[in-house]
């Protein structure tokens, strides 16, 4: 029978591969850590924050919710004007409906939203699932080293 | 069984111990059937495809998986097509069973641990396994499911072409042993010589390899393994005939597929591997050793056929046919000529 020779070598195939370890993690036993540049969850640097409003708006879920009032700061150097400064009151990220596109990460023009590898914060209950200002805070301690440029590439530092 | 159960000094007559086997019988195809399907089905087949299998069901490795799954199916509502045949729908999966069990009545596991050592071991045991095709067409017929009886019909065709190399690989054996009774089956291959050597005994497997092959070859048709497993072809069929069976009426069907794959293990042991005998050791050692030494030799044959199993994709009806009777028909006829021919010249 010329196909003898492929059967007997598939019979091998499964041997093989029944005596070599099995490629399972077994989670919540083993993790596996996820790489660095991984989308788990959203942080905000809220210093950074100006409540521009951009990501709320190129959001395609709507997930994000901000509310800002402006207040007045006393001028810089005697005689100018009094500064008005956007503070943030209310930030939240629903995750429930965020999809983790990163549009909002991408197009925050402050470098106010960072990306963490994290992602074991499920609920049992979806009204958890609503991040406010301080957890978004609280996950940036996760947020890991921006990695180091390609060697040549161009730093964008302002000579 | 008796001289065993005399050995623990107790006198018991006739019925009791026929009761006393029944029981053992009944608790063995369960038994086997959760045994083989968790080591080969469960683990085995995981670890050929590089996963693990279940590992937590039980604490250890996963093994009450099956257990629980038996648990799970008992607790299940009965449901029965509207249009069924209520009771050869209720009586197909018990056919199916029966067959299993009754093989089971012949095979030795020592020198006195056997139901009944009929002299007609090996020609009741295939005839009796036989049952188990009507018990499949009562199922796909009952079920009022045009695709059950599609599976039922495909199953029915291929279990009796593959009937006939089965029975072709045991006349081979037949011939060389003189006798058709199991028990006389493993004394020729205990007491037997290879080339004049005593002392290591003649399992049959060295002079009737092709017997066994054709032999596993045809027995993974006869359990509609894949890759002969068109009438429960999953990814089409759903399961076939079994597709209008839940709860313990499925549980049972699982059990006589598993159970079964059991008893051919074992019948093919007993027949080619030497069952229960090893070479040198007699009397009441045999008795205690036997059931170990079946078992292990059984679990070997059974790896063999759920390694074919895990690795072949599924033979069309017609490819399945003609294998039957256009390859393994003729090779038995062959392997018996020669075996004849053997057994006068030498």
């Amino acid at each position: 029978m010329p196909k003898l020779p492929g059967l007997i070598g598939g019979l091998g195939v499964t041997l093989k591969t029944m005596l070599r370890p099995a490629v399972t993690v077994q989670y919540p036993h083993e993790k596996e850590a996820p790489a660095p540049r991984a989308r788990g969850v959203i942080a905000l640097k809220e210093e950074n924050c100006t409540v521009c409003m951009l990501c709320a708006r190129q959001c395609p879920d709507w997930c994000i919710y901000i509310e800002g009032h402006k207040e007045q700061r006393p001028p810089r150097r005697e005689g100018g004007r009094p500064r008005s400064v956007s503070v943030l009151d209310r930030f939240d990220i629903d995750y429930a409906l965020c999809m983790y596109c990163g549009i909002c990460v991408e197009v925050c023009p402050f470098d106010a939203l960072f990306w963490s590898p994290e992602f074991e914060y499920s609920e049992s209950r979806i009204a958890e699932m609503l991040h406010d200002k301080k957890r978004l805070g609280e996950w940036m301690e996760s947020v890991p080293e921006p990695e180091p440029l390609e060697v040549g590439a161009d730093s964008g530092k302002k000579k | 069984m008796v001289s065993a159960i005399a050995l623990l000094a107790l006198d018991v007559g006739w019925g009791t111990t026929l009761a006393l086997k029944t029981i053992i019988v009944l608790m063995v195809i369960p038994a086997g059937a959760i045994i083989l399907g968790y080591v080969f089905l469960l683990k085995m087949m995981s670890h050929m495809q590089s996963r693990l299998g279940p590992m937590d069901p039980g604490g250890f490795h996963g093994w009450f998986q099956l257990v629980g799954d038996g648990i799970k199916f008992l607790q299940k509502e009965d449901v029965m097509p509207a249009e069924s045949d209520r009771r050869v729908f209720a009586a197909a999966p018990l056919v199916v069973v029966l067959s299993t069990f009754l093989i089971f009545a012949v095979i030795p596991m020592g020198p006195d641990l056997v139901v009944k050592d009929l002299d007609v071991g090996v020609f009741y045991a295939l005839a009796v396994s036989s049952l188990s095709v009507v018990g499949v067409l009562m199922a796909g017929w009952a079920s009022a499911n045009k695709f059950a009886l599609l599976g039922a019909l495909r199953a029915a065709a291929q279990l009796i072409a593959y009937e006939l190399p089965l029975l072709l690989a045991v006349v081979g054996v037949v011939v060389q042993a003189g006798t058709m009774s199991l028990q006389g089956i493993v004394y020729a291959q205990r007491d037997g010589e290879i080339f004049g050597l005593t002392g290591l005994g003649e399992p049959f497997i060295l002079t009737q390899f092709i017997g066994f092959a054709l032999f596993l070859v045809a027995s993974q048709a006869e359990l509609t393994q894949t890759p002969f497993d068109m009438p429960v072809a999953e990814s089409e069929l759903v399961s076939g005939y079994m597709v209008e069976y839940t709860g313990f009426r499925f549980l049972f069907f699982f059990i006589g597929e598993f159970g079964t794959a059991f008893a051919f293990a074992a019948l093919a042991a007993t027949l080619f591997l030497g069952g229960w005998s090893v070479p040198g050791v007699t009397g009441d050692w045999a008795n205690i050793l036997g059931p170990f030494v079946l078992f292990a030799k059984l679990m070997f044959v059974a790896f063999l056929m759920f390694w074919v199993r895990f690795t072949y994709p599924r033979l069309r009806e017609d490819q399945l046919q003609a294998l039957a009777w256009k390859v393994l028909i003729p090779l038995g006829l062959i392997n018996i000529l020669l075996t004849g021919i053997f057994k006068v010249a030498f």
